[in-house]
């Protein structure tokens, strides 16, 4: 194949840059969705009904993993060829350079927790709703009890009731969180649309991007745990 | 002052190399950093020893000759400076100093703490420069440039090619070396005209050396001897970018 999307280094990354720029969208889309959970359940049920198996919820979920595994390769493809390009003799003594983020040199492990989080979700949630409807069926067994494809508010309760799935969730947005506050003002700046000026203003975006994330996410996973608790809803 | 430093030692680009301790005494904290090294070296040729190689010009910022990992940081300790402009007063007395040659695939070790830095004048080959004669100082003024243009390119231009940028990237990744070239000749007028075909051309011969690829890191502006910001990184991703769209 001869394309710069794929032979050369300026190129690759930016396919890093938009993949990852629209797996940020989603996961703004999924985060938001989220939150009605908090309010309601019936309202979260009936988004649920809306992403079934259906035509357009089918297209949306294989595009968006085409994305996560066009991201996931091409970063191992880089990161291969960046440790290889560092050379086979390292630095004995490595001091952190001013004004660099812990999180911008490690975003391929950063990543690999978020996938092995992801791999996880999909097991919880997915498995359970469309992976089921495409399977032709209407409900499936979860901790002994049935609940149906489009019931994720009950799915939600269940998950969120079990300690440690609350501290692994937890870690997997604490990793998201440092992926994106490094990811979202690199895609910018991979794509050519970032100067002195704008730095700041990205790296403000950033923060405040995936922190909103974060919390968006957390809250609900924290909110069901403590009403699991106490029992009284 | 003394200090114990631990000094990289390779015979050759084929040997293994190894750390070896010396210890220097009586240093004024006004001598700089190389002539604390011409200081061990004067000692070691008298007790008959090989003296310790390493690569120096100008000795005053402006050559891009003296290299050094100097403590875990290229050039040492102290932001905007080449190792020549590094005094000893910058350490404590006593200190034990590490001294490592750059590391980098594309960089490998002619001997000691000499390494060969020819692949940067090989990007610089593939398309570091104006074809054309655009003529001399009185002509030049003859072109109205925007002051801001002017500063940004000469920002550009004060990069002196010392390789601290790709020895410092954890990616080995030689991007502000490529988009300080891209970026002094793009905001000119003499320059800007073979803009598409010099972005192609430097990036795929940086590829081609074995550089890695830009991670946003910010460590090569972090210690970069001139400063140069990695604003002209993201200048060199618009201009290859929009040369492979217009391809
Ligand atoms: C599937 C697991 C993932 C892995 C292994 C991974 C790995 C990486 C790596 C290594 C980079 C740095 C690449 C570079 O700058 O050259 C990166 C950048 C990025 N990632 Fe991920 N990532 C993953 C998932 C995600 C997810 C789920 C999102 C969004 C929600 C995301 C958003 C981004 C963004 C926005 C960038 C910045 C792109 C750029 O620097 O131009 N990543 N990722
Ligand atoms: S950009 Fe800075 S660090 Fe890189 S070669 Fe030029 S002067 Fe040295
Ligand atoms: S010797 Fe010339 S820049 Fe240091």
């Amino acid at each position: 194949m001869n394309c710069f999307l794929y032979n050369s280094s300026v190129g690759k990354k930016l396919v890093m840059s938009i993949s990852g720029c629209a797996l940020v969208l989603f996961i703004i889309f999924h985060m938001s969705m989220n939150l009605t959970a908090l309010f309601s359940a019936e309202a979260y049920n009936m988004i649920c009904e809306l992403l079934g198996a259906n035509w357009y919820a089918l297209v949306g979920t294989a595009g968006l993993a085409a994305l996560v595994v066009v991201h996931f390769v091409y970063a191992l493809i880089l990161s291969i060829n960046n440790y290889r390009a560092r050379g086979a003799q390292r630095y004995a003594v490595e001091t952190k350079e001013p004004g660099v983020s812990w999180a911008s040199k490690n975003m391929l492990v950063l990543g690999v927790i978020v996938l092995v989080g992801l791999l996880l979700h999909l097991s919880h949630f997915w498995a359970k709703m469309q992976l089921v409807e495409i399977l032709g069926g209407h409900e499936s067994e979860v901790g002994g009890q049935m609940i149906a494809a489009t019931d994720g508010a009950a799915l939600i309760q269940y998950t969120f009731s079990k300690w440690y799935n609350v501290v692994l969730y937890l870690i997997w947005f604490v990793a998201l969180w440092f992926h994106l506050s490094h990811g979202v003002w690199s895609m910018f700046q991979t794509a050519g649309f970032a100067n002195d000026t704008w730095y700041p203003r990205l790296k403000c975006l950033a923060n405040i991007v995936s922190t909103l994330i974060f919390l968006g996410f957390a809250a609900v996973v924290v909110v069901f745990f403590i009403k699991a608790q106490c029992g009284c809803c | 002052m003394n200090f114990t430093l631990k000094i990289w030692r390779q015979k050759d680009a084929k040997s293994k190399g190894a750390f070896e301790t010396y210890k220097v005494t009586d240093i004024s904290a006004d001598t700089s950093f190389l002539e604390m090294l011409d200081i061990l070296n004067n000692n070691l040729v008298h007790e008959g020893k090989d003296p310790v190689a390493f690569d120096h010009d100008c000795r005053e910022g402006i050559c891009g000759m003296c290299s050094l990992h100097i403590n875990g940081l290229a050039h040492g300790p102290g932001q905007n400076a080449t190792t020549c402009q590094i005094y000893m007063r910058k350490f404590k007395d006593g200190d034990t100093i590490t001294i490592e040659p750059w590391r980098s695939a594309a960089f490998p070790v002619i001997k000691d703490l000499v390494v060969n830095r020819g692949a940067y004048d090989q990007i610089l080959q593939a398309g570091g420069y104006v074809s054309v004669r655009t003529n001399s100082v009185p002509d030049a003024n003859a072109i109205p440039i925007p002051k801001a243009d002017a500063d940004e390119s000469m920002d550009a231009a004060a990069c002196v090619g010392c390789g601290a940028c790709a020895a410092t990237c954890k990616n080995g990744s030689a991007m502000l070396f490529v988009a300080a070239r891209v970026s002094s000749l793009a905001k000119l007028p003499q320059g800007r005209v073979e803009g598409a075909r010099r972005a192609k051309a430097m990036v795929a011969k940086m590829d081609e050396l074995g550089f890695g690829n830009c991670t946003n890191t910010g460590a090569c502006q972090a210690e970069c001897p001139k400063g140069i910001s990695i604003a002209h990184i993201a200048r060199l991703n618009r201009e290859f970018l929009a040369a492979k769209l217009q391809d």
